[in-house]
């Protein structure tokens, strides 16, 4: 740190996925020099993998995060398919996964926005945070609030009838799945889904309102170019389960399209820096300095050619209207995106429930020729997710690398802090209230894990420190 | 039945005994759950868990080696012995490293089920946390000893049962383990995967490969019904 930068410590901003904190660097004239989001994640999970029989993953990797298990339970899954040499599910494991999977988004995403996001799109950031809380929106817009819970507990019971509990469940398992979905659960599940279309439509409107009602400050707030990495489908269509990868350019000129999850080590690498745990990846083709990336929702409906069901397709058209068709690079823009994949999950899902094949019998593909190494991805509700393992002749993990989507927008995140700070502080090193609100609405809106873990009453817990050069603390603000 | 009918009675109830069995196999025939973890219905009984501990007479026993006698008075279901009973599945969950949340018994660990019977949410011991070794040499079958519990019924169940002596104990106290019989690991046995050895472990130590989560959540054995409501039935109306 040189001599005369002051830091702005804020902590901490988690007690349950880990622990983070945001320190901003200030330069002589107290202009923000760089933002460092603190997250300390996991660590020593890889480790405690290594030994155990792979077919154990699936489960076992679910504890990784209390928040999107069952990413990380399809994701395992998918890769020790590749291990056992399953390159193709039967039609009924294939859907069932995939049905779980977006049902995961589709309650993810549906938390994410009605109550740990609505309340800062609702009353605005600047609104006390007394106010700007999940409780400030079940006084003003009760029939929000519920639809929130409602729309969670829908995506909640297809991950039960899929996975067989609704949190830390088993059903993917190597080659398959290990239950079909009976004619009584998917009638269960087919008789809200109408409500959930007319909802998510709702949902999308209220985002899209939002974004264009306040698009002179969306434009601006923690709002920078970057690149956006995503899978997608051989025919460009978004797929958040399965895919390869392609990677745009802020202008959406495309770096690298469909590369195979298993030459992953050939487009991204991982920096480290002295001040993180958290990894940095980027693109080799572009190198560490400009070659990070975006993930996640935004990433996803720009890195897309189209959507194959038809009512997100539409809201993703209007989403490029207010954009001239090139990628939006807004923070805010998270919210809109995040929307429209909400709408997309659940067409999805209605499609699914009525294909016969998850009534089907066939649950298991028979394991092909073994393979020593796999890595599989799959979208998770907040982006790219990859699982890579070597197992040895004994069936047993010798390595296990998992990058996950809060890692992969690392970069983004504080990009916009730096942004957000530097447009609140302008050469002012004073802690207000105004740039714990900004901060915290703008790390939010990449829906972190950290964040997750403590939004259910919509406020992060802050602490904010100014220290000078010489490691006083000059100025300290807190909030509970 | 036979006529030398032996009866005694466990918490007041009537019970009558053929000769020869123990107060576990006379209960059990009655309806009577006595629990147990290191029994097993057709090995020789080993005596070793003390979860069976029942008082005869006043004076505590294992009813899975106490051979039954005319007149005793067990006492099986008290809060006492439910106690001690716990105290024991306690200091077994602590003594190894039991993960049930990602053990892919859970659901059909009799361990497991014990402690769900027994109404035990968290351990009350701290937790020991050994270092505990795998052994997944053998093609089609692994031990996870996390998981072992050293009652010993796969030692009995390899000999009585499959005519083999696969595995046996070495160590004392902390350091006992199950060890198996040849220097590279259950790779180099002769176990197979058929062995009855194998279903002879109540938890997840002594396991099938790549069998794992197949059944799923909620159609497990214990998911069903509490571990023991298969053996007890009301007493028959006098
Ligand atoms: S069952 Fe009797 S001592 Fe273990
Ligand atoms: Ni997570």
């Amino acid at each position: 740190m040189p001599e005369a930068t002051r830091r702005i410590v804020i902590e901490p901003l988690t007690r349950v996925e880990g622990h983070g904190k945001v320190s901003i660097l200030l330069d002589d004239n107290n202009r923000v020099a760089q933002a460092r989001l603190h997250i300390v994640e996991f660590r020593g999970f890889e480790r405690f993998i290594q030994g155990r029989p792979f077919w154990e993953l699936p489960v076992l990797v679910q504890r990784l995060c209390g928040i999107c298990p069952v990413s990380h339970h399809l994701c395992a899954a998918k890769a020790i398919d590749g291990i056992i040499g399953v390159d193709q599910l039967t039609p009924t494991g294939e859907k069932m996964r995939r049905l779980m999977h977006y049902g995961q988004i589709f309650q993810s995403h549906a938390l994410h926005f009605f109550h740990l996001a609505s309340p800062d799109l609702l009353f605005g950031f600047d609104a006390p945070v007394e106010k700007r809380n999940v409780i400030g929106v079940i006084a003003e817009h009760p029939d929000l609030a519920v639809q929130g819970v409602m729309m969670r507990k829908f995506g909640q019971e297809i991950i039960k009838a899929t996975a067989g509990k609704k949190v830390h469940g088993t059903g993917a398992i190597p080659g398959g799945i290990n239950k079909n979905l009976s004619i009584a659960e998917r009638d269960e599940l087919l008789a809200e889904v109408d409500q959930m279309m007319e909802w998510s439509l709702k949902a999308v409107e209220i985002a899209r309102q939002y974004t264009l009602t306040n698009l002179a400050t969306v434009s601006e707030f923690g709002a920078f170019d970057s690149n956006h990495l995503s899978l997608v489908r051989a025919d460009g269509a978004m797929d958040l389960y399965d895919g390869k990868l392609r990677a745009i350019a802020a202008d959406g000129s495309q770096i690298i399209d469909q590369v195979a999850p298993l030459d992953y080590l050939d487009e991204i690498a991982e920096e480290v820096r002295s001040w993180s745990y958290m990894k940095f990846p980027f693109l080799k083709k572009l190198g560490p300095e400009t070659g990070w990336f975006r993930v996640g929702p935004l990433a996803r409906v720009n890195a897309c050619d189209f959507i194959d069901t038809p009512k997100a397709e539409a809201a993703r058209r209007e989403f490029f209207e207010v954009t001239d068709g090139v990628p939006s690079n807004l923070t805010m823009a998270y919210h809109w995106s995040r929307m429209i994949e909400l709408l997309h999950s659940v067409e999805v899902i209605g499609d699914l429930l009525h294909d016969g094949d998850l009534q089907g019998d066939d649950l298991v593909a028979p394991p092909g020729e073994r393979r020593g190494e796999y890595v599989a991805m799959l979208e998770a509700p907040r982006g790219t997710l990859t699982h890579h393992y070597r197992v040895d002749e004994n069936d047993q993990v010798t390595m296990a690398n998992l990058i996950v989507s809060t890692t992969c927008n690392n970069e983004a995140m504080n990009r916009a802090v730096a942004k957000i700070a530097e447009d609140e502080i302008s050469g002012a090193p004073e802690i207000t209230e105004g740039l714990l609100n900004n901060i915290e609405v703008g790390v939010r809106a990449y829906d972190p894990c950290l964040s997750c873990a403590t939004h259910a009453l919509g406020q992060m817990p802050l602490e904010v420190k100014l220290i000078d050069a010489e490691g006083n603390t000059v100025d300290r603000r807190t909030r509970p | 039945m036979s006529d030398r009918r032996i009866a005694f009675t466990i918490d007041g109830r009537k019970i009558e005994a053929r000769a020869g069995q123990t107060v576990l196999e006379a209960a059990e025939e009655a309806g009577v759950y006595v629990p147990r973890l290191c029994w097993m219905k057709g090995l020789t009984p080993a005596g070793a868990c003390r979860v069976c501990t029942v008082r005869v007479n006043g004076r505590p026993q294992s009813a899975c080696t106490q051979p039954a006698a005319p007149g005793m008075i067990v006492e099986n279901d008290t809060e006492e012995l439910r106690e001690l009973r716990r105290d024991v599945i306690d200091m077994l969950f602590v003594e190894g490293n039991h993960f049930c949340m990602f053990c892919e018994k859970s659901g059909a660990c009799e361990l497991q089920a014990l402690a769900y019977r027994f109404g035990i949410a968290a351990p009350k011991y701290p937790f020991m946390f050994p270092r505990r070794e795998l052994d997944a040499s053998h093609p089609d079958i692994f031990i996870d000893r996390n998981r072992c519990i050293l009652c010993g019924r796969c030692v009995r169940a390899s000999q009585e049962l499959d005519g083999k002596h696969v595995f046996d104990f070495v160590g004392r106290g902390r350091d006992k383990r199950i060890a198996v019989d040849a220097e590279a690991g259950l790779g180099d046995t002769d176990c197979a995967a058929t062995d009855r050895a194998i279903d002879a472990c109540p938890t997840g130590s002594l396991l099938r490969k790549r069998v794992g989560f197949a059944v799923p959540v909620g159609r497990r054995e214990f998911d069903r019904q509490p571990i023991g409501s298969d053996i007890e039935r009301p007493a028959a109306a006098e």
